[in-house]
């Protein structure tokens, strides 16, 4: 199968296109499956892509974006050495490192791993194929294809992704890093569509980063669906280092059952233009979700955290912190939405977004927005956007720490709020360290959140030299 | 002589707050500058620091020779001059140590000197912590967040300790202290005097210079120094209150 050339996105191309290849497409599904791509190409049919006339999308122009043009796959394409892009053997199962090149798997030698445990981790295309009736379960159970116009294209085009089934009862012993690299010689359009599933009383920690090897434009649309059921617990880690000419649509939309907890961080570093959609919605009472947000942009980059919380039953608590640094043009929007429904009292939700604003020319829209429709609830919100304090600054001067060095520390001393929230302490480090490099001008786009893998010609350190901060 | 200002007139968003200020200090002097509220004793601290909020519009501030006003905040830190803070400002998510490891090795890179090894560093945190008693782990906490008034205080001494300067300058370093705190903070003025440095203290009680005593005392007043005297002039502003001076100036 030839690639699609290099054309804009338009709605009409993707819906010619899933026409003409629907048979492809559907392959391995069950009948189960094929209607729900035919259902969300309806609904993409209707809803298209979003325009500046939408609401949540009002301050995100994609007009510059779907004009670049890019080639899309269908099937995987072999044009680079997916080990050197790694930089690193991509370890087996027991360390617990899954890698998607330009959204598809990257197997060495299972595509699917099955551990002792009854964990299971690998490629969405194989798990369709071996666990169908696991799939059928929690596939598109989550996403919103109604209302979201991406998200429908996603689930319509599903091919393959990221699939991880954590059972009931079995914590996973290590971390699962997800590292989804974008490599290509060419303008690429790409879509991957992770599924998640976190039984009851069972934990996973998983770190889901966005790398750029090279300066190409792509524009990505990621859709991961997160359940995690009764008492169960997920950390979960989105970093997000991609080169100027990238767009991302991320949308993860996370299901909590009775108890569940949730610890979210969304750290972006670098991208042309990241749009996250964070949809969390409690399903069942005395969920937690703790969603903590960082973004370092400049030049004319552009962050979108539009995160909202549906308080659907009563007893949970949600935590929404979001802080931003912001350099020459670049654009940060923030709008939180927390929805709390009438029969959900002892609701308990905060949000709050700082930003900070190097120049005149950054700018921010911070809307932090409480939706209430009970009386028995705690709720608050906060905003603020301002420059580096002249006080804080005069003080570090004043001991002899130079202008540069003293806005850095301030800088970091912001982000790390943030920072400070991450579990894992080696994960934790080597992001102190990102986030360093990056408030230095240091970091490289094609620098990758690897943690697990280290090699004589690329060693994993995360020491921090604490005399140039 | 290490500090000598010569009718220095500063002022602030147009505002004129000193009005002609002359004071010199040599090495192994401690000064201390006296006055009511409002007078413009943080002002002089402030403006030999080089805070940007204030401009100078006459007179000159000159240190070991040198003008003062070509230089940058930190250039004059890095020269020798601390600044006690009378509010020291509150830095969430910096460290003591990192703040006092980049304020130490930036201050040795100007001196042309290789930064500090980590060992050597926290041997001398350790040993300037014992100067002003303080007991807790300042390792990971940061920068005056959530320190009471006493221990904001004693942590400016500490860092003067750590940074060894030339001329130090005490702002109302006294004002909210308790009578413990108070002692502990002239103790450790006191172990850091020496013949080649020299201190100037800005208090508007007596109380202190029962602890520090100073070879000069000045009383500011309307933006001048009004009058010079030994530690006496302390004590005698202290029976009398500031009222008699005003009516001198009358």
């Amino acid at each position: 199968m030839q690639p699609e050339n290099k054309e804009i996105i338009t709605a009409e191309r993707f819906i010619s296109l899933f026409e003409k290849n629907r048979a492809f497409l559907e392959t391995f599904d069950t009948k189960a499956l094929v209607k729900i791509r035919e259902d969300a190409m309806a609904s993409f049919t209707r809803l298209g892509f979003p325009d500046t006339t939408m609401e949540t999308w009002r301050l995100t122009d994609l007009e510059e974006s779907f004009n670049r043009g890019y080639d899309y796959h269908l099937q995987p394409f072999e044009d680079v050495d997916a080990q050197k892009v790694f930089r690193c053997n991509i370890p087996h199962l027991d360390t617990a490192v899954i890698g998607q090149l330009n959204g598809w798997y990257v197997s060495k030698d299972v595509p699917l791993m099955e551990l002792g445990n009854g964990i299971i981790m690998g490629s969405l295309a194989d798990a369709r194929k071996k666990y169908p009736q696991l799939i059928e379960k929690y596939f598109g159970t989550m996403a919103d294809d109604a209302g979201e116009g991406f998200t429908a294209l996603n689930t319509a085009y599903t091919q393959d992704g990221v699939f991880i089934y954590v059972p009931d009862n079995v914590k996973s012993p290590k971390p699962v890093q997800l590292i989804n690299v974008i490599h290509h010689d060419q303008n690429l359009f790409l879509q991957s569509r992770n599924l998640i599933v976190v039984g009851a009383n069972a934990r996973l920690s998983l770190v889901h980063c966005d790398d750029s090897y090279n300066h190409q434009a792509s524009f990505s649309n990621i859709v991961t669906e997160i359940h995690v059921g009764e008492h169960g617990v997920m950390d979960h880690y989105k970093l997000q280092n991609l080169n100027n000419n990238s767009t991302l649509i991320s949308s993860v939309y996370f299901r909590m059952e009775a108890s569940a907890s949730l610890e979210s961080h969304y750290i972006s570093l670098n991208g042309g233009l990241l749009r996250n959609n964070i949809r969390v919605l409690f399903n069942g009472p005395h969920g937690t979700a703790n969603i903590y947000g960082i973004y370092l942009m400049d030049r004319r980059q552009h962050v979108d955290n539009q995160v909202f919380v549906d308080h659907a039953h009563s007893g949970c608590t949600s935590n929404e912190t979001f802080k931003g640094i912001l350099d020459e043009n670049a654009r940060a929007i923030f709008n939180g939405h927390v929805l709390v429904r009438r029969n959900a009292t002892k609701t308990d939700a905060r949000q709050s977004n700082k930003n900070i604003l190097l120049t005149d020319t950054a700018r921010v829209n911070s809307k932090p927005f409480l939706e209430i429709y009970n009386d028995d609830v705690k709720c608050s919100h906060g905003s603020t956007t301002g420059q580096l304090d002249p006080e804080s600054m005069f003080y570090l001067r004043q001991r002899g720490i130079g202008e540069e060095t003293a806005r850095m520390l301030l800088m970091f001393a912001f982000a790390d709020e943030i920072v400070t929230k991450i579990a894992i302490p080696q994960l934790r480090q080597r992001i102190e360290d990102m986030v360093k490099k990056r408030l230095q001008g240091e970091l490289q786009i094609c620098e990758q959140c690897v943690l697990h893998c280290s090699t004589p010609e690329h060693p994993m350190e995360f020491q921090i030299d604490m005399s140039k901060i | 002589m290490l500090l000598q200002i010569k009718n220095l007139h500063a002022s602030i968003h147009g505002k004129e707050i000193l009005r002609g200020v002359d004071l010199e200090v040599n090495k192994g002097e401690v000064h201390a500058i006296m006055g009511p509220n409002g007078t413009g004793k943080s002002t002089l601290a402030s403006v030999i620091a080089g805070r940007e909020v204030f401009d100078v519009t006459a007179g000159e501030i000159l240190y070991q020779g040198k003008d003062l006003q070509k230089l940058s905040i930190e250039d004059r830190a890095r020269e020798g001059i601390f600044l006690g803070f009378q509010y020291p400002v509150e830095i969430p998510g910096v460290s003591i140590t990192n703040f006092m490891r980049t304020a130490v090795n930036e201050v040795r890179k100007f001196k042309g000197l290789d930064p500090l090894p980590g060992g050597e560093f926290l041997r001398l945190m350790e040993e300037k912590k014992r100067l002003v008693e303080i007991t807790s782990n300042l390792t990971n906490r940061s920068v005056n967040e959530g320190f009471s008034g006493g221990e904001k205080k004693k942590n400016e001494i500490f860092q003067m300790a750590m940074l060894e300067p030339m001329l130090a300058i005490l702002d109302e370093t006294d004002s909210g202290l308790d009578i413990d705190a108070l002692r502990i903070v002239a103790n450790g003025v006191n172990k850091l005097r020496r013949p080649d440095n020299a201190f100037v203290i800005i208090t508007h009680y007596q109380r202190l210079l029962d602890y520090i005593i100073p070879d000069f005392v000045h009383v500011l007043f309307e933006g001048k120094i009004v009058k010079s005297g030994g530690k006496e002039l302390a004590l005698e502003l202290e029976e009398k209150g500031y009222d008699w001076i005003k009516k001198e100036q009358e």
